[in-house]
């Protein structure tokens, strides 16, 4: 009897197995052509937030792609502020996130807000990622060394060393007042972003 | 003991079940092939409802649309090429409606693939697209038609028995409003 049961649960398992290598369904632009790995489907979320809304943005000073050093504190009293983490460069959702921000800059400025692109990729990586994506009207920052430590600040870093699919909006005062850690493995949804960006202009 | 013996095998056939059509997932649709069948929403918006001579409310399917050819543009907001092209597919779009004997033969919509419906109209509005986007908010068309990359391109001919088929498709390279043009139209008869 016992034994019937641990050949039933290898079987189970095994099906399960199968089903977790399936990869999520995405959009892949033909930009980028066969260069994108595909990684199959992953834990949602795979760390515990160090921030929430209403704290105080932590400061940090990263390098970005285009050879400047970029701090948060820069921005203070000055800009609202959206940080987009993304997990690593060359992975399928990842890839068709930051394409669709580059075509809603008026969105950003219209609420006065600036947008930082973050993974935990090294520049050159992140510099020939993103040629694939056309101009980009903001800038990237490569949180590769010490190895993710803003991510891990924010409490965005996954056990696998790259960053979640995660969105925080800063108000100009450098207080955080949205935080939306995604599903790794799905895009969030633009209106989210867009009506967070909205509230934190207006208050 | 022989109840076990039975629900043994049954368990993970009913997950093999579960998973065979993920795995046999659909191929892109290709020349000579009819579309996967899907539904999309006819219009609100008068103006497009009447672009593609549709009535009422509800759903309509890709043949239904009162055209000869229907050009079929699987896009995504989020895709830099379909972003690069967008101008191009207006082009397209204003050729046909300029031109007497193809502005009601030949009508184009696009399926936002993943696209929620805010993202659609941000991408219409971006880009000033004159014809109907359609969201594909949870990729089932995009999965029925082979999770194909963007942009994908189907040319359908409707034929008077209202049967279809597709007389071309392309994955991107995309040439412009002119050549595109006329490709659709050696593909689908009307030149």
């Amino acid at each position: 009897m016992k034994k019937i049961r641990r050949v039933e649960m290898v079987l189970i398992l095994l099906t399960i197995s199968i089903l977790a290598f399936i990869p999520a369904v995405y959009g892949a632009s033909d930009a980028f052509k066969e260069n994108i790995y595909k990684v199959g489907a992953l834990k949602p979320v795979d760390s515990k937030l160090n921030v929430k809304v209403g704290n105080r943005a932590p400061d940090f000073t990263l390098p970005s792609v285009s050879g400047e050093k970029v701090s948060l504190s820069q921005y203070r009293g000055k800009k609202n502020v959206v940080l987009s983490f993304v997990p690593a460069a060359w992975t399928p959702v990842c890839s068709d996130q930051w394409p669709g921000y580059n075509i809603i800059k008026d969105v950003f400025v219209q609420n006065d807000a600036i947008l930082f692109g973050m993974t935990v990729d090294n520049i050159p990586t992140l510099f020939a990622w993103i040629n694939q994506m056309g101009k980009l009207w903001f800038p990237v920052l490569s949180d590769f060394w010490p190895h993710g430590g803003v991510a891990k600040k924010y409490g965005v870093l996954r056990s696998d060393g790259v960053s979640e699919r995660a969105l925080f909006v800063i108000d100009k005062k450098g207080t955080i007042q949205y935080i939306d850690v995604h599903d790794i493995n799905k895009r969030p949804p633009l209106e989210d972003l867009v009506s967070a960006l909205e509230k934190t202009n207006k208050r | 003991m022989k109840k076990t013996y039975l629900t043994m095998p049954v368990i993970p056939i009913l997950l093999l079940a579960l998973v065979f059509p993920v795995l046999s997932a659909n191929k892109p649709p290709e020349k000579g092939e009819t579309l996967p069948v899907f539904n999309l929403p006819i219009p609100k918006n008068p103006a497009e409802k009447t672009y593609l001579g549709l009535s009422g409310d509800g759903l309509f399917k890709i043949p239904q649309i009162k055209a000869r050819v229907v050009i079929v543009e699987i896009y995504s907001m989020y895709c830099p090429y379909c972003q690069k092209d967008a101008p191009g597919i207006n082009e397209l779009y204003n050729l046909i409606e300029k031109n007497p004997n193809l502005k009601n033969k030949i009508k184009i919509i696009g399926i936002g693939a993943g696209n929620t419906s805010f993202e659609v109209e941000t991408f219409k509005k971006t880009y000033q697209v004159p014809f109907p986007l359609f969201s594909d908010k949870d990729f089932s068309i995009h999965k029925a038609c082979g999770e194909v990359r963007t942009p994908y391109f189907i040319v359908v001919k409707i034929n008077d028995d209202g049967s279809h088929q597709i007389v071309h498709a392309q994955l991107g390279n995309y040439p412009g409003g002119e050549p595109f043009l006329e490709i659709v139209l050696k593909a689908s008869g009307l030149k």
